[in-house]
């Protein structure tokens, strides 16, 4: 969509389709993910301290509003350290690869109905295909590393990112079987109108089985939340990057630009779940109460206001991961693998039956 | 089936490790995240305590033993001035040992912050941290309104105390006493009945009776596994009888009796007890000078002697021997963080890796009491 918007812009030739094809992918980083991570930590930062009775970052600029700038720029001037052991390719490979997986996560998401990096038919299929090359990242990070801290790191994360994919893949497929498409932004189309057509209260309609529906959605909505809270390793799933025991996990050795990498792919994969999970439930896009666009007959304002919707609703769920892990302290390793077998999994296999089930009413 | 070739892996954690709670140093011996067996490495805050107390007079060792215990100081001079005044023979007057007990609880509800807090973090609830050093900061206050510092008191000494009481001491810690009972509820509520943490700690680090037995644990860790032993009940010293207060013990609440939780939430109920002391002894408080038994010059008679008092991290005791001259032929410490090590390794067996740093935390060492 935003393509062929480009490709006209330039006058349609091949020139202007690689223009349009380049600015396309660079777009979301700049507009959206870089001042989004930077907004993020820094809200984190002040969540916590308000959290703990502190004050935060106060010093630069008001209420320390710049912290996270000079932070990055710290970032970037530090020494790049490579120790001599580490296996060199794999050791620069990974925080690109971490990266790259959360960032194309993006391409899929809709922010609006004619922002899209790429309108794929499989959108929820493909992105828990790309994100899940995280993994890979992931575990190359920990082996290059040559550090026993790092290793372990690695492969517990590993191990539980795999685990949570199940649940999550099972509450997409309920939402797949009630709409019929994997395009997300098909899904978010469907819950137009008010709250009470997002699927979290049993998606658009007024017969039966929508209110047959809400509890079962709201058992895979708190399902696929639990659930990608662990594959973004946030509390009370950080069990891969747990300092106190693994000092910082899979990216303990790495330093600078390439640390940033990381950081910065955490932060963007935590906007990047919640707006899967207010996609799929919370209408996506689409504003609880109608759009001033309509009301003003202003149609140019309507994606604006979608954009704004859905920042607020990432955003929310976001803070909500913030406050989580200000609160709660951290399970075991095996804990957190009997939660996502013996309870996530079977709960959200039984949901998908009787979620099957009341469609085929 | 063919059997693959498995290896034990050994991981050093420490002595720079955010969780050792100083500079510990643990070989862990692993089979994949199973712990095997834990080997111990002391000595990086050796200080030689001990052998420098040889070359000192009597009243230059209190700061010394500032240093050991470093989150309880005042525990550590108290147990000194006890045994020194035990070797000299002298009475010191009833205020004298009213103030020692109200600072020697004041620090000992500290000291539980301390641990309590850091072993929050090490779980990873971050946030019970900074609640627990916030009450810890005001009687960190109250105790440089006393003696003018923060951490290294040098407050007991022999025969007395260096200063008198501030005038607004005794109002300040009434009304600390009155803060801190609601925030010790918040911190119970944030963290010692969540469920998570008690999945992290019940049923972790069993410390069975006999064995604490055995290695001579005191203190919370010995209370923990469920026996009602305290050296301010069993071996009275100062003037711990005058007050009422109770001995928390482990029941096994959550869990088997003597885990991880039962330790920790004996240190909990602990700093409930304290404030009870802590609040008979405002009341009771006599006047007088706090100065006038100090001898001018301590040279003790030939002869030694033992004495213990019951520190935050349990029973520590001191033997002086006395040659007659002004200095210690020689100076022994019963470190109860040191005996509370030594059970690390039967705690840890057949645990994860996870758990190690949970039962390490559960013990509450302090190394600069371990190395001296």
């Amino acid at each position: 969509m935003m393509y062929d918007f480009l490709v006209d812009l330039f006058g349609n030739s091949t020139a202007a389709s690689i223009i349009a094809g380049t600015i396309q992918s660079i777009l979301p980083l700049f507009a959206f993910i870089l001042p989004f991570a930077l907004f993020a930590v820094y809200l984190e930062r002040k969540v916590s301290a308000h959290m703990q009775d502190r004050l935060g970052p106060m010093r630069t600029g008001w209420h320390g509003w710049k912290q996270t700038i000079a932070d990055i720029l710290k970032l970037i001037q530090k020494e790049d350290i490579v120790a001599k052991d580490n296996d060199k390719l794999l050791f620069n490979l990974a925080p690109i690869i971490v990266f790259a997986g959360s960032y194309a996560a993006f391409a899929a998401i809709p922010f609006t109905s004619i922002f899209i990096g790429t309108e794929v038919d499989l959108g929820i299929f493909y992105i828990i295909a790309v994100t899940g090359i995280v993994v890979a990242g992931i575990l190359m990070a920990g082996w290059a590393s040559n550090n026993k801290y790092s290793l372990l790191g690695s492969m517990r994360s590993v191990a539980q990112i795999i685990s949570y994919e199940i649940p999550t893949i099972l509450v997409a497929l309920s939402l797949v079987m009630i709409s019929g498409s994997m395009s997300l932004h098909t899904l978010s189309e469907q819950q137009t109108g008010y709250a009470w057509n997002w699927y979290i209260f049993g998606g658009p309609g007024t017969e039966l089985s929508k209110f047959l529906l809400i509890p079962f959605m709201f058992t895979g909505f708190l399902i696929i939340y639990i659930s990608t809270l662990a594959e973004v390793n946030r509390t009370p799933f950080d069990i891969p990057e747990a300092e106190s025991e693994l000092v910082s996990g899979y990216h303990t050795e790495y330093s600078g630009m390439k640390f940033a990498m990381f950081f910065l792919a955490e932060y963007a994969n935590m906007f990047a779940v919640s707006a899967i999970v207010v996609a799929l439930f919370l209408g996506g896009y689409q504003s609880p109460v109608g759009y001033l666009g309509d009301l003003f007959n202003a149609p140019w304002l309507i994606p604006i206001e979608q954009f704004t919707w859905f920042t607020i609703k990432g955003i929310f769920f976001v803070f909500v991961q913030m406050w989580l892990r200000w609160t709660l302290p951290r399970l075991r390793v095996d804990q957190l693998m009997a939660a996502s077998w013996k309870y996530l999994i079977p709960i959200a296999f039984v949901n998908l039956i009787i979620i099957g089930l009341i469609t085929l009413l | 089936m063919l059997a693959m070739r498995t290896e034990e892996m050994v991981l050093n954690m420490g002595p720079q490790h955010p969780s050792t709670h100083g500079v510990l140093r643990l070989e862990l011996v692993l089979e994949g995240e199973i712990i095997i067996n834990v080997i111990p490495h002391i000595g990086y805050l050796h200080r030689c305590f001990e052998k420098h107390c040889e070359a000192m007079t009597y009243p230059q060792i209190v700061p010394y033993t500032d240093r050991m215990d470093y989150l309880s100081p005042m525990g550590n001079e108290f147990g000194y001035a006890v045994a020194m005044e035990k070797l000299l023979g002298i009475q010191v007057p009833e205020r004298v040992e009213y103030i020692r007990v109200i600072m020697a609880e004041l620090q000992r509800i500290s000291s539980h912050l301390v641990a309590l807090g850091t072993y929050g973090a090490d779980i990873g609830a971050f946030t019970p941290f900074l609640y627990c050093f916030r009450d810890r900061e005001k009687i960190l206050s109250l105790f440089e309104m006393t003696c003018g510092a923060r951490l290294l008191y040098n407050y007991i000494w022999v025969g007395g105390l260096s200063h008198d009481l501030h005038p607004d001491f005794i109002r300040k810690t009434r009304d600390f006493i009155k803060e801190f009972r609601p925030n010790l509820k918040e911190v119970n509520d944030l963290l010692s009945h969540n469920r998570i943490f008690i999945d992290r700690t019940a049923n972790v680090g069993i410390l069975p009776v006999d064995t604490a037995i055995n290695y001579g644990v005191s203190g919370p860790n010995l209370r923990g596994s469920g026996i009602k032993w305290d050296v301010r009940k069993e071996d009275p010293y100062s003037v711990y009888h005058k007050f009422d207060y109770d001995i928390p013990v482990g029941e096994g609440k959550y869990g088997t009796v003597g885990d991880s939780w039962d330790r920790y939430y004996v240190r909990v109920l602990e700093m409930e007890e304290s404030c009870k002391i802590i609040e008979q002894a405002l009341d009771q408080l006599p006047e007088g000078d706090v100065q006038s038994a100090i001898p001018k010059r301590i040279k003790p008679p030939v002869g030694h002697v033992y004495a213990r008092v019951e520190n935050p991290r349990g029973d520590l005791g001191y033997f002086i021997i006395s040659d007659g001259s002004t200095s210690p032929y020689r100076v022994k410490v019963r470190a109860p963080s040191f005996v509370s090590m030594q059970v690390l390794n039967e705690l840890c067996k057949g645990y994860m890796v996870a758990d190690v740093v949970t039962i390490l935390g559960s013990i509450d060492i302090v190394l600069g009491e371990i190395d001296r």
